[in-house]
């Protein structure tokens, strides 16, 4: 247990900091002890970041002090941030692709010009060893897979002779094995004597990994309470202000009937690599197809052949079956060329400003992006759109200064609600989400699992890629597991565990011995 | 605020602004118009000795002193407002048609031909149609080349778009060597002088009515082409983001061609205006640095084609004005330039208040 009464390693009081009009924090307290986990709860855009950023010397905060060991310190920039030995682990890694580890990790350091690469390599793995790290010093970063390259940052940050160590959203990009070989390796730490700060709105690691939490709500400092002391419903209720319920609803899919039958598919990325390799599988109406896999294997690709914008490879099969029978097949057609046969597929991809929506137009002009050239004549027409957008507003509890504002600024969750409001208007048959709750906050997650299940109810068929794997076996009737670009196995939401689709993800079942299925 | 951390804060910091309402935005540009004449005031009497005031009105007169002095310079904001219309829908795609001074020549060129093989040949209504006509293939063509390049082999549109200008220029020197007149001369000089086929008539009794006429059609034309139509709308999308565009099922190669033609189309045709209804002449100075001029006009406003007349106005009224001083008060030109720089720096300065605000060291809390 961590002794309150000794001195605080880093003492924040009264921390403020303002963008224009946007007061990302507001008279922040946080304190933080020798040899403990505490963890910064708080949701999207509640000031974590920028917190934390004024600690490792990114920003300088408008008002307030900070005091390390009891006495107050400048922080200007992250050299002072280093020379108070602390360091901090973006959310976007800062590696120089071509370099090896050790070269990463030195780069920058004061100290003689040549490089000995032997004694940093020694180095580097007494750091290794100590606290179960495993990198190779030789390893080029543009070999190393995202884990890989988050552990350099760690072991580069604690080569740098760091004491407080700062990590933004680290799990967002693992896999669950990944995470647990991560929270030991943070657990080692604490038992060393370090002090270890995670940002995190995800409540179950909170719960295993922290000792302390303290969360923030639209900058503000709500509290901090012992994990021990607490659940994952009192934080929730702290980190929203008010009562959520946690449950995501599943209802018993009716009558499922296949829907969309996709069989060898094949795609080629924007490199020409192989990006799907022989994809088979069935949509069915009625129900929540849930698409699991590390990020980049493949989930983008498989999405954006089905809607016509990326060329399948031959051979490939994207049949769509109606609902009075009729049979269309998809590959080879365009996304306006689906749309003419009559297909209802909507697709909420996952960029929503740089692809789904145009940020800098309206949301009556958004409406219309994917309609805009129906109907005859050389004029557009804003009628219907206008009214759709009044309705989108309405219906989805859209909040905006008005109709014209330009959407891009707009919250995440306002723009994902007009983004999903359009494809939903289209009455889709095949509903295709990508990260669809990526940056959400709670309430609007919510929302747009209602929404998700609403269509499910309707007859839709749901497509949804996930990168939450708790969400997805909560949400989900089944979940598909890519790994490399490849169907590594189906699952059933009702009954497979976190651990199973975990395997699935890093372990390509044709690999380690496919031949036992045959 | 605590003292230690005060005395490090930087002095200056600079901070986004919230939306500003429209007429504080207006407000701040005509604040800054002032301001610049108050500096250039201070310019004027420190380095000349002269009477500001003096040199403001020989600027006014120079640009709308005499009804024939603000027809020239109807003339010349009508040229690079028909320029800024023409870059608009470009530059709306994000193409960086840096090559109007190029499709102006060749609009030009293919104007003067007309004039000079046509000449009274043909009735003088169909020769004006005729002229227009080939003045827009050329400028079109012209603009169309970097858009295929760009389309095919994913060409750098800037670089292109500003080279092909430097072989406009060097067709505009060979057609002048050909058309030479009188013999010697190394110009083209008045074409037509006697019989005036294929130069503008007088529209409301006015030399440069037809000139005014055509340009309003233009800029209604092109505002209603961007803002209601749905290739203005698919033009809106593909400058946004290729993957929008693609997302929307808008044919990006289809877009960049016809949206270059119509750039180039527009540039072409001021040509036909500059030759036939200005200058009645074609030189490598035709399109005198006014396809580049007419870029500021079109971002200015923002691509919109009314806003654009306003600019038009201030730009062909700073460098007439600045002329006329620099005759009158027996100034080089360097000294009218000063001034027009100085008021175009406040204007475009006053942007960046407009999008930004200062915050001064322990004023923090003034703004809040």
């Amino acid at each position: 247990m961590i002794d309150l009464a000794q001195t605080p390693v880093v003492q924040m009081r009264g921390i403020s900091k303002a963008f224009g009009p946007v007061v990302a924090n507001s008279k922040v307290d946080l304190e933080l002890y020798p040899g403990e986990i505490l963890s910064l709860l708080g949701e999207n855009g509640s000031g974590k970041t920028t917190l934390m950023n004024m600690l490792s010397g990114i920003y300088f905060p408008d008002e307030g002090q900070i005091l390390v060991n009891g006495e107050e310190v400048t922080i200007a920039s992250p050299r002072d941030a280093f020379a108070l030995r602390i360091g901090m682990i973006h959310q976007h890694f800062k590696l120089v692709d071509v370099f090896t580890a050790a070269e990463n990790i030195v780069l920058g350091l004061e100290g003689s010009t040549m490089l000995d690469r032997k004694q940093v390599a020694a180095r580097v793995r007494l750091i290794c060893e100590k606290y179960g790290f495993d990198v190779d010093p030789d390893q080029k970063v543009y070999n190393m897979s995202v884990s890989q390259k988050q552990t350099l940052e760690i072991v580069k940050v604690l080569y740098r002779g760091t004491d407080i160590l700062i990590l933004d959203e680290p799990t967002a990009v693992l896999t669950p094995q990944e995470t647990e070989k991560l929270f030991k390796v943070l657990k080692n730490m604490k038992a060393d004597g370090k002090s270890v700060v995670i940002i995190t709105h995800k409540l179950h690691e909170v719960m295993e990994v922290a000792d302390r939490v303290a969360v923030l709500r639209k900058g503000e400092y709500i509290g901090e309470v012992r994990t021990a002391d607490t659940d994952p419903q009192e934080l929730t209720n702290m980190m929203v202000g008010r009562s959520v319920s946690l449950n995501i609803q599943r209802p018993e899919p009716e009558n499922p009937t296949p829907r969309l039958v996709v069989e060898h598919l094949s795609v080629k990325d924007s490199e020409g690599v192989m990006a799907v390799k022989d994809v088979s599988f069935t949509a069915n109406s009625g129900e929540v197809l849930g698409i699991a896999g590390i990020s980049g294997c493949g989930q983008k690709e498989l999405l954006e052949a089905i809607a016509g914008l990326q060329t399948a490879e031959p051979g490939s099969s994207v049949v769509y079956l109606g609902e009075n029978g009729e049979k269309a097949q998809l590959v080879g057609l365009s996304a306006r060329q689906v749309r003419a046969k009559g297909v209802a597929l909507s697709f909420v991809p996952e960029d929503r400003l740089g692809m789904g929506l145009v940020g800098d137009m309206g949301i009556p002009d958004n409406m219309m992006l994917r309609s805009y050239s129906e109907g005859k004549g050389p004029f557009v027409r804003r009628k219907g759109p206008r009214k759709l957008a009044a309705q989108v507003v309405k219906q989805l509890e859209v909040v905006t200064p008005g109709l014209e504002t330009p959407v891009r600024k707009l919250s995440g969750g306002n723009v994902q609600k007009i983004l999903l409001g359009r494809e939903i208007a289209a009455a889709p048959h095949v509903l295709m989400t990508a990260y669809a709750v990526r940056g959400l906050d709670i309430n609007s997650s919510y929302a747009i699992y209602d929404l998700v299940n609403q269509q499910k109810q309707q007859g839709c068929a749901v497509i949804f890629v996930g990168e939450d794997l708790d969400v997805l076996l909560e949400l989900c009737d089944r979940i598909l597991v890519l790994c490399s670009g490849q169907v590594n196995g189906i699952l059933d939401g009702r009954t497979a565990t976190k651990e199973q689709v975990g395997l699935l993800m890093t372990n390509l079942h044709s690999k380690e011995g496919g031949a036992e299925h045959e | 605020m605590n003292k230690s951390n005060a005395s490090k804060t930087p002095l200056i910091r600079i901070a986004k602004r919230a939306d500003m309402p429209r007429w504080k935005g207006w407000l701040i540009r005509i604040l800054a118009v002032l301001l610049a004449l108050v500096v250039d005031g201070l310019l004027i009497y420190a380095i000349v000795h002269l009477n500001p005031v003096e040199v403001y009105r020989a600027m006014y007169e120079g640009a709308f002193g005499t009804s024939r002095r603000a027809w020239v310079s109807i003339r010349d904001a009508v040229v690079l407002l028909c320029i800024g219309v023409g870059l608009a829908p470009a530059f709306k795609m994000k193409f960086w048609n840096l090559g109007a001074e190029g499709q102006i020549l060749m609009g030009g060129i293919a104007t003067a031909a007309c004039m000079i093989y046509l000449g009274t040949s043909v009735p003088n209504w169909l020769l004006l149609i005729v002229m227009a006509v080939v003045s827009i293939a050329a400028g079109a063509i012209w603009g169309l080349i970097p858009a295929v390049a760009k389309a095919r082999w994913d060409t750098n549109e800037s670089l292109f778009t500003l080279m092909l200008n430097y072989v406009a220029i060097q067709l505009t020197s060979y057609a002048v060597a050909c058309w030479e007149n009188p013999f010697g001369s190394n110009t083209v000089g008045i074409i037509n002088q006697n019989n005036m086929a294929g130069w503008f008539p007088r529209l409301f009794g006015q030399t440069y009515g037809l000139n005014v006429l055509l340009a309003v059609v233009l800029m209604v034309g092109m505002y209603i082409y961007l803002s209601h139509t749905k290739q203005g709308y698919e033009i809106a999308v593909a400058g946004e983001s290729q993957n929008t565009a693609r997302y929307a099922g808008i044919n990006m190669t289809k877009v960049y061609l016809r949206t270059m033609l119509i750039s180039g189309a527009v540039c072409g045709f001021t040509g036909y205006i500059c030759v036939a209804g200005a200058s009645h002449t074609i030189s490598t100075n035709t399109a005198g640095g006014r396809g580049f001029t007419a870029i500021i006009v079109a971002w200015l406003a923002k691509f919109n084609p009314f806003i654009m007349v306003i600019i038009s106005f201030l730009l062909t009224f700073l460098s007439n004005g600045s002329a006329e001083i620099a005759s009158r008060f027996n100034l080089n030109d360097y000294a009218a330039q000063m001034i027009e720089g100085i008021i175009l720096f406040f204007i475009l300065g006053s942007e960046f208040f407009i999008n930004y605000r200062l915050i001064f060291r322990g004023k923090e809390d003034t703004h809040e």
